[in-house]
């Protein structure tokens, strides 16, 4: 016995509703718009809300590129891209100027996406008020009424117990001046690439079933205090040990003969292309 | 020095393929065929079905021999694959009146128009191993299936199906009559996304597809004290019953397109005063799932119950604690995400593990030249 899947696998009414609702999450940046989400055949929390948007938006002519933090080559990555592949035949890339549709867990390319270049993050938790309230109902009032007072509180009294405040990856953010959102798990790092950019943010949590976005040029900036602005995470003195990156967000690795701590480039596209793309350290 | 992230992805994934296979077909005893598991593992089927949400005993089959067992991976190859279908038309609403009934009972009376029907049940069965399975071969197969056939009488069903004991209840004035809830058509989850307060259809819905531990655990919290309801079991039925459509072409006709095989259980709760009369009634709760699962019709039911308690005390109380942490496909796929690579985010705790150790590391230097000064 054999089936035939449709191309990108969702059936063309669903891959619809996707894209009415894309249309709805850039016209209201940050806010949180809800979606059927379909099951893919890809666990639930694995990226299936990446996927399903990536799915809903490809096309034939279309050139994606999948990392997983920051890497084509880890399993996760391999697997999605292997999934889009199978079902779009599309081309894939390893080059984050080739590629228009990226899809990316964790982490923003450290090349400046351009127009044109749509940027799928795949989200985990999409409320950054689950923070401080475990109800939907009661977050999406908080939403609508701005009332993000709890959120400020949590802050001030971090830096009041340890000193700066100790969220690191998914650090909220404050977009178009209104919607606070969650940008994934991405580290802070990344964090002022989302602000007017030029490229498309695209947003989507399968398990919680909502899809958000950034469009181009928007502002997008993380929750601080004016005289506690925020920090990005400190590489300070340390360089990559492959390509000699001081200027990239590093991974920290531990040599298993001497046990010796060294630092790698997390975003292998960049670090390859650095390199003269002569080695691969992504497959 | 050598580079040492996790790399080789595909060449990992494809020899990991492999060898699950090999591991499943190592034995070499005959491999299951899709059939056996539909015939003889039926209560696994419904459960994949039931929580794959797909009423197709021969896909849910082929899943669980996929997925070697699991039934939690097995309904969510289900899943995966629904989401590849064209929804064509809305079924009618079942009625339950007609359901061809194989099992039927009530703990509220003892005797019901219609009577107690045990059917098939392991309810009274004494759980003892029965080792004599292991020899069981096609000629003890044969022998068993001829023996029985020669001993059924079969009965001519009486035409009026079977009454409901709610309704009964209902015509006493003990329960009162649910409020018609306004919305026109059915809520489909799988095609909106669920916005709390949930309505009715949509909680049903969600409790349906939901995973059976997971009901189960929540409506035994209950039973046991925790938002305690006081169930009875005012009817519990297992049964085929058509599933109709209109028809495509004439108006006010419709279509029998098959029957499906339901559980069905009607919980009868505390009673509450509704409304301005203050006259107290027996309170309701509603379960039906896919297949023969009483344990989950059952939670399910009390779970519906539970859930329209205006204040929630107790989690399963609380409809959006319920019915969001309950799906096994959701819970199980983010609890195994937690095996992704982290390295990212856990980088960033890291910087700020270390940031915020240095912090107090300088406060207790400062502190301990403060106590030199004095």
């Amino acid at each position: 016995m054999t089936f035939e899947y449709n191309f990108a696998f969702i059936d063309e009414n669903a891959k619809k509703e996707i894209r009415r609702k894309l249309l709805k999450a850039i016209a209201i940046p940050g806010h949180q718009v809800p979606f059927a989400s379909r099951e893919l055949p890809i666990a639930r929390g694995w990226g299936t809300g990446g996927l399903q948007i990536t799915m809903a938006i490809i096309g034939p002519e279309d050139v994606l590129k999948v990392i997983d933090q920051g890497c084509d080559g880890s399993v996760n990555a391999v697997n999605l891209r292997k999934l889009i592949s199978k079902t779009t035949g599309v081309r894939t890339t390893f080059e984050t100027h080739k590629a228009t549709i990226i899809q990316t867990r964790h982490r923003i390319p450290e090349v400046p996406m351009k127009e044109g270049q749509i940027l799928v993050f795949q989200v985990p938790l999409p409320e950054p008020l689950r923070l401080v309230e475990p109800s939907e109902a009661e977050t999406r009032r908080m939403h609508s009424e701005k009332d993000y007072s709890r959120l400020w509180v949590t802050l001030y009294e971090d830096i009041v117990k340890w000193g700066s405040i100790s969220i690191g990856a998914s650090y909220p953010c404050k977009v178009n001046g209104h919607y606070v959102m969650s940008p994934s798990p991405i580290p802070k790092w990344d964090i002022y690439k989302l602000h007017q950019s030029e490229c498309l943010y695209l947003f989507g949590a399968g398990r919680e079933k909502r899809i958000y976005a950034v469009p181009p040029y928007t502002d997008v900036e993380p929750l601080q205090f004016a005289d506690k602005p925020f920090e990005v995470e400190s590489f300070e003195g340390l360089c990559c040990c492959r390509c000699g990156a001081v200027d990239a967000y590093l991974d920290e690795i531990y040599d298993e003969e001497t046990g010796c701590k060294y630092h790698v480039c997390s975003d292998t596209g960049y670090c390859d292309s650095r390199l003269g793309g002569l080695e691969r350290n992504g497959l | 020095m050598g580079y040492v992230a996790v790399q080789g992805g595909t060449d990992a994934i494809e020899n990991s393929e492999k060898l699950s296979n090999y591991l499943r077909l190592k034995g070499k005893s005959l491999p299951l065929t899709v059939k056996q598991i539909q015939d003889q593992l039926r209560f696994l089927v419904d459960r994949v079905m039931g929580e794959g949400s797909l009423y197709s005993p021969f896909h849910a089959a082929l899943a669980i021999k996929q997925s070697e067992g699991d039934p939690l991976e097995a309904a969510f190859y289900i899943r995966a694959y629904r989401s590849t279908l064209k929804r064509i038309v809305d079924t009618l609403p079942l009625n339950m009146q007609e359901q061809r009934i194989t099992r039927r009972i009530s703990s509220a009376f003892k005797d019901i128009p219609g009577g107690q029907i045990l059917g098939p049940t392991q309810d009274y069965k004494q759980r003892m191993l029965d080792f004599s399975l292991v020899e069981e071969d096609e000629e003890a197969m044969h022998k068993a299936l001829s023996d029985y056939e020669a001993e059924l009488k079969p009965k001519p069903i009486g035409e009026k199906g079977f009454v409901k004991v709610v309704d009964i209840l209902k015509s006493q004035g003990l329960v009162k009559e649910a409020a018609r809830e306004t919305e026109e058509a059915a809520a489909d989850i799988t095609k909106e996304s669920v916005a709390f307060p949930a309505d009715r259809s949509s909680s049903l819905q969600m409790l349906s597809r939901s995973e059976t531990g997971g009901v189960l655990a929540l409506a035994y919290s209950s039973m046991r004290g925790y938002g305690s309801i006081h169930p009875t079991i005012a009817e519990l039925r297992v049964g085929h019953v058509p599933v109709r459509i209109p028809h495509p072409f004439r108006e006010n006709e419709t279509v029998t397109i098959g029957s499906i095989q339901v559980t069905e259980a009607e919980i009868l709760a505390k009673f509450e005063s509704c409304g301005q009369d203050e006259k107290p009634y027996f309170t309701l709760g509603y379960g039906c799932c896919f297949g023969c699962n009483e344990v989950k019709a059952i939670s399910m039911a009390v779970l519906d119950r539970t859930m329209k308690e205006e204040k929630a005390d107790a989690p399963a109380q609380d409809q959006e604690f319920v019915l969001m942490h309950t799906d096994g496909i959701e819970s199980s796929g983010f609890c195994a995400h937690f095996k992704l690579p982290h390295y990212i985010t856990f980088q960033s705790d890291l910087d700020r593990l270390r940031a915020t150790q240095e912090k107090k590391s300088k406060k207790e230097v400062k502190t301990g030249e403060n106590i030199n000064d004095l």
